[in-house]
């Protein structure tokens, strides 16, 4: 277990449910849930085996205090984000948010499930589209197609070639980006710096709620 | 012209469901001067289009039946039906009413013979029947309804259809020269009793109300069940006419919910427990029922009713709120969802989906022509600020018929109160 998670788990010992709504975004709303089950209906993680809980069956497992199942879940990480559940909820909980917020949570904790797909997506996608401030898609393919290996990359990349060449001729996907080329923001130093004070703003904003 | 006897002594009672008959009642037993306003040809309001009501299981007509005998026999009550209050001035104790009379076409002498009824070809829609079907255009709007008089339906006046109507009644009772009137009356206090109406099911799109013919809702079923319904009170699917052995019950639907209605409607639970027994009645241990809940509010003396509906081994409960419905080859819905307890998923079909929708308050989204202080439901609530007007039954939350008729019975008590007061003012 990392520090900051043990800390975490010894402050809000037994209360699994405060730590949430203190710590995690949007986990203030948790509480409001009614179990009713119409967010774990609707949602496409509960048809696929692969998937750990609907968010239903998360919220229940907050209040009774599973953290260590709850933190290590794939759940939030496999939210496709298809607000399903957000515009069905009787009690208007804005679920897709707070799913990704609890996803966060356990990444600032470090124990988030190691080898998620969506998690190697979503930091691979952030660091790809900070560097110049456009994403950089030949770049952003290579890196998730190679993941798992060379040849993996060769046969998945065969595999969607048909697709490539039809974007490309659309001018939807600009093969220049694999040199470097391609679409970048004006000011790369300014978007740059701009996103480093966002992150150091939240973090500070985060690191004093820990504190508090 | 209709004339109207009122004083500032008489209180005016609006809608009369069992809540406005009920504080009608009440004030004029105690010697108080009352006009009831009803917009409906009939009194008894919605209680009356209920095929039994619990926990007794009785039929509606039988209480509303003792109402009728006591109204008839009270000569200070003054009914006047097909009737909108349109306007309302003044203060406490002195209100001036403006009330719109929408003409029938049809005088005191009709006997209800039905001869318009079979001299006219010409239909509407079955409003009494939740449209479920279509009646002709003179027509008794129920059997029991009260006044027992036909009307002529607007649809055909200044058509021969109005004309055959008219030839075929032997008593002359029926007068196509009637205008809509706007008579202005007099009234101490007023008693709202304008009721609730059945939330409207399109709005909670993943049901597919209105789409798929095999979903209905609560009020519809309760005419499936009734021998004087549309069906002749055989649960039939509206799709094919097959009969509907194998019934869902929708918990919940649109209330609880902060994107329909905010608020509990309470009678619903209790309203599809008494609805598994239509199935059991209809085809013995072959109908099955399956309640989809989010918790059952059978309250406080109900808890028993409840309790026998769970050991009846022909109905089920699903403790889920239904995500969304779908529909199979045979027009079967399909209900999606996951089962709660044991996080179990599920897509399960039946013949017909009763959807338990909610009760809005009538007076939601309508002007009452004074100011009246309302809830974040729509309810009317007990203020200061109304002065005058206090609500009665459905207007003022969602209520059974037990409780409705003693919120009814407190509103007379209250008006009661200011016409006394202004009889001794006026002493
Ligand atoms: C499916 C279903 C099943 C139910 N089963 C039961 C049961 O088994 N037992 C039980 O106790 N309760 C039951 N209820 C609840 C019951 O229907 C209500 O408690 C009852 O109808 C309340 O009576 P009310 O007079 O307050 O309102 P209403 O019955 O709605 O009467 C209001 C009257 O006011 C009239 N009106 C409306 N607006 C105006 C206006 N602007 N001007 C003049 N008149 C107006 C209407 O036409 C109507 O006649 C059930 C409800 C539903 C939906
Ligand atoms: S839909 Fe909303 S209230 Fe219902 S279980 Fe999901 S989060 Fe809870
Ligand atoms: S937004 Fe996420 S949690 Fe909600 S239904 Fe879609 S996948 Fe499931
Ligand atoms: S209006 Fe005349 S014909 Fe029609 S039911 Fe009444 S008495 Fe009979
Ligand atoms: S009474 Fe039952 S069905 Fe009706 S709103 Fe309340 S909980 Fe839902």
């Amino acid at each position: 277990m990392s520090n900051a998670n043990e800390q975490m788990a010894a402050r809000y010992k037994n209360n699994f449910l405060k730590e949430i709504e203190e710590q995690a975004e949007m986990g203030e709303w948790v509480k409001m849930c009614m179990q009713c089950g119409v967010c774990s209906g609707s949602c496409p993680t509960n048809f696929h085996p692969g998937w750990d809980h609907p968010p239903q069956e998360i919220f229940m497992m907050i209040r009774a205090g599973k953290r260590e199942e709850v933190l290590t879940s794939n759940s939030m990480w496999m939210c496709t984000s298809c607000y399903n559940c957000y515009v069905r909820c009787p009690r208007k909980l804005p679920i897709t948010h707070i799913m990704h917020g609890i996803a966060e949570y356990a990444y600032r904790l470090g124990v988030a499930p190691k080898f998620q797909p969506t998690l190697h997506l979503s930091q691979t996608f952030w660091n790809n589209c900070t560097k110049t401030g456009r994403v950089n898609e030949v770049k952003l393919t290579q890196s998730l197609y190679f993941k798992d290996g060379f040849m993996a990359g060769i046969k998945k990349g065969l595999e969607m070639k048909d697709v490539a060449l039809g974007l490309v001729k659309a001018k939807r996907l600009n093969i220049m980006e694999a040199l470097g080329g391609g679409h970048k923001c004006k000011d790369i130093k300014g978007i740059q710096a701009m996103l480093a004070k966002a992150k150091e703003l939240e973090a500070k904003r985060k690191a004093a709620k820990a504190a508090a | 012209m209709t004339s109207v006897v009122a004083t500032n002594q008489t209180i005016l009672v609006v809608g009369g469901g069992i809540s406005g008959m009920t504080a009608a009642l009440e004030a004029a037993e105690t010697g108080k001067q009352v006009v009831l306003v009803e917009r409906n040809p009939w009194l008894g309001g919605r209680t009356a289009q209920l095929y039994r009501y619990f926990p007794k299981m009785c039929h509606p007509t039988c209480g509303l039946e003792i109402n009728l005998r006591r109204l008839k026999a009270n000569p200070r009550i003054q009914v006047l039906t097909l009737a909108e209050v349109t306007g309302i001035s003044g203060t406490k104790g002195d209100y001036s009413v403006t009330v719109k009379l929408t003409p029938r076409h049809v005088n005191e002498n009709c006997t209800a013979c039905g001869d318009c009824g079979k001299a006219v070809s010409a239909e509407i829609d079955d409003a009494f029947n939740y449209n479920l079907g279509k009646i002709k255009a003179a027509y008794l709007p129920h059997s029991m309804a009260y006044p027992q008089r036909y009307v002529i339906d607007r649809s055909i006046v200044g058509t021969p259809e109005a004309d055959k109507a008219k030839a075929a009644c032997k008593y002359g009772a029926i007068d196509l020269e009637q205008q809509e009137e706007v008579v202005s009356l007099k009234a101490g206090a007023i008693v709202w009793a304008t009721g609730w109406k059945p939330y409207d099911a399109e709005k909670i799109t993943p049901y597919r109300y209105g789409e798929f013919p095999n979903v209905i809702t609560n009020v519809e079923f309760e005419r499936l069940a009734d021998p004087h319904g549309p069906t002749g009170g055989k649960i039939l699917r509206p799709s094919d006419g097959r009969e509907a052995k194998n019934v869902a019950f929708i918990q919940c639907a649109g209330s609880r919910d902060e994107n329909h209605l905010r608020h509990c409607s309470r009678f619903c639970c209790m309203g599809s427990l008494k609805q598994t027994h239509y199935v059991q009645e209809a085809y013995g241990d072959a109908g099955k029922s399956t309640i989809y809940y989010i918790d059952i509010r059978a309250i406080d003396r109900f808890e028993d009713f409840y309790a026998k509906v769970k050991a009846n081994p022909n109905v089920s409960f699903i403790k889920s709120k239904v995500a969304r419905i779908s529909q199979d080859k045979d027009q079967n819905p399909v209900l999606w969802g996951v089962n709660t307890e044991g996080y179990k998923r599920y897509s399960n079909p039946h013949d017909l989906v009763v959807l338990a929708v909610g009760m809005e308050p009538s007076v939601k989204g309508v002007d009452i022509p004074a100011e009246v202080m309302a809830d974040s439901s729509g309810f009317i609530m007990a203020d200061p600020a109304n002065a005058g007007i206090f609500g009665a039954g459905c207007a003022t939350n969602a209520l059974d018929v037990n409780r409705a008729v003693q919120s009814a019975t407190a509103a007379a008590l209250r008006a009661i109160q200011v016409v006394n007061k202004v009889a001794r003012a006026e002493a």
